[in-house]
C-alpha cells in the first residue's frame, strides 16, 4: 500500500482550504471547449467526502432553478483549478444525503460561524 | 519481442494529461537476471531463462542453489523461461529490467488468478441454472440440469462442465497498455486489471 501511495504522491492536491461535509464551496472547474480552456465555477454544499489517496472524491450539491444537482469531483483531479471555501456549515453528520429529501427552507445548512 | 518477470503490487488510479482518470495496475518488474540461454542447437528451442526476486540459502535445496552458484548469480525466488527472445544477444548474467518496455506499448500479462474455492456451475461455467422456484422445483435454482443422455452412452462424457475448484490457474490478459514507467524504482504501470492477488508473480510479455 505504501508503494502504491508513493506512486500517486505527486498527484495529490494539498492546495485546497480544508473543507468538510456541510461546508459551501466554490469549485473552479477547467472546461475545454474546442481548443480553448476556461474556468467555470460550481458552487454548492459538500454533502459527502469519501475514499482516500488516489480514489478520494467529494460530492457537491446545489439546487439549480428548482432542480437538485449533485456533482462528484475526484479530490485530486487536475481539472479543478481551485476551491474556495464560501462558508462553514454546522452539521452533525459526515454524509448529508438526507438533504435530497428536503427542499426549500428545510434544506438549509446552518452557518457554523453565526448564531 | 522481449518479456520479464514482476510482482503485482496492487491497483490505483492516475490522471492523464487531460485530467481523465486511468485505472492502473502497479507491477514491480525486474531486475531479472539471465540464468540460462537455451538455443535450438542444444535444447531444441530458443528461450531465455530469467530469475526474479530473492530467496535465502536455507530455504533453497542444494541442487537449486548449486544451479545459481555455478553461474555466479544470487539466489532468486522464481525461474521462468521466456520464448520470445529469439535473435537477441543476451548471455548468462545479463540484467533485464523495465527499460525493455516503453510507454504506450501493448503488453500481455500472465499470472495465477485468485483461488475461488469449490464453485458451482453457475459461477464456474456461467450456466443459467435450472430455472425458477415454481412448477414443482423447490431447490434447483442453481443446479446444472441434465449432464447427459440415457442408455446410450450410459456414461457421462469426459470434459462435461461440472462444479469444482475454480481459480488459481494461469490467465493471460493481452493488450494492456503501458501507462507509466519508473525505471529507478523498477515499476511499470499498465492500464487495467491483471489476474491474481497482491504479491503474485507475473510475466510481462511485449
Amino acid at each position: 500500500m505504501d508503494k502504491l501511495n508513493e506512486i500517486v504522491a505527486d498527484q495529490m492536491r494539498d492546495d485546497y482550504p480544508a473543507f468538510k461535509a456541510g461546508d459551501r464551496v466554490r469549485v473552479h472547474v477547467r472546461v475545454i471547449e474546442g481548443d480553448k480552456e476556461r474556468v467555470q465555477p460550481y458552487e454548492g454544499d459538500v454533502i459527502s467526502i469519501r475514499g482516500s489517496s488516489a480514489s478520494k472524491t467529494f460530492t457537491v450539491r446545489k439546487v439549480s432553478s428548482g432542480v437538485g444537482v449533485e456533482r462528484i469531483f475526484p479530490f485530486n483531479s487536475p481539472k479543478i483549478a481551485k476551491i474556495e471555501l464560501v462558508r462553514e456549515g454546522k452539521v452533525r453528520r459526515a454524509k448529508l444525503y438526507y438533504l435530497r429529501k428536503l427542499s426549500g427552507k428545510a434544506a438549509r445548512i446552518k452557518d457554523k460561524n453565526q448564531r | 519481442m522481449p518479456g520479464l518477470l514482476g510482482k503485482k503490487l496492487g491497483m490505483t488510479s492516475i490522471y492523464s494529461a487531460d485530467g481523465e482518470i486511468i485505472p492502473v495496475t502497479v507491477i514491480e518488474a525486474g531486475p531479472c537476471n539471465v540464468v540460462a540461454v537455451k538455443s535450438i542447437k542444444t535444447d531444441g528451442y530458443d528461450a531465455l531463462q530469467l530469475s526474479f526476486g530473492s530467496k535465502k540459502e536455507k530455504h533453497t535445496t542444494k541442487p537449486v542453489s548449486g544451479y545459481f552458484k555455478k553461474r555466479e548469480l544470487t539466489l532468486a525466488a522464481v525461474l521462468r523461461e521466456f520464448k520470445n527472445y529469439s535473435g537477441s544477444e543476451y548471455k548468462v548474467g545479463d540484467v533485464i529490467n523495465v527499460e525493455i518496455l516503453t510507454v504506450g506499448d501493448k503488453v500481455k500479462v500472465s499470472s495465477k488468478s485468485k483461488g475461488k474455492g469449490f464453485q458451482g456451475v453457475v459461477r464456474r461455467h456461467g450456466f443459467s441454472g435450472v430455472g425458477g422456484r415454481t412448477h414443482g422445483q423447490s431447490d434447483r435454482e442453481r443446479a446444472p440440469g441434465s449432464i447427459g443422455q440415457s442408455s446410450y452412452p450410459s456414461r457421462v462424457l469426459k470434459g462435461t462442465k461440472m462444479a469444482g475448484r475454480m481459480g488459481y490457474s494461469r490467465f493471460t490478459v493481452s493488450g494492456l497498455k503501458v501507462v507509466k514507467i519508473l525505471p529507478e524504482k523498477n515499476i511499470v504501470l499498465v492500464k487495467g486489471a491483471i489476474p491474481g492477488s497482491v504479491n503474485t508473480i507475473v510475466e510481462i510479455n511485449k
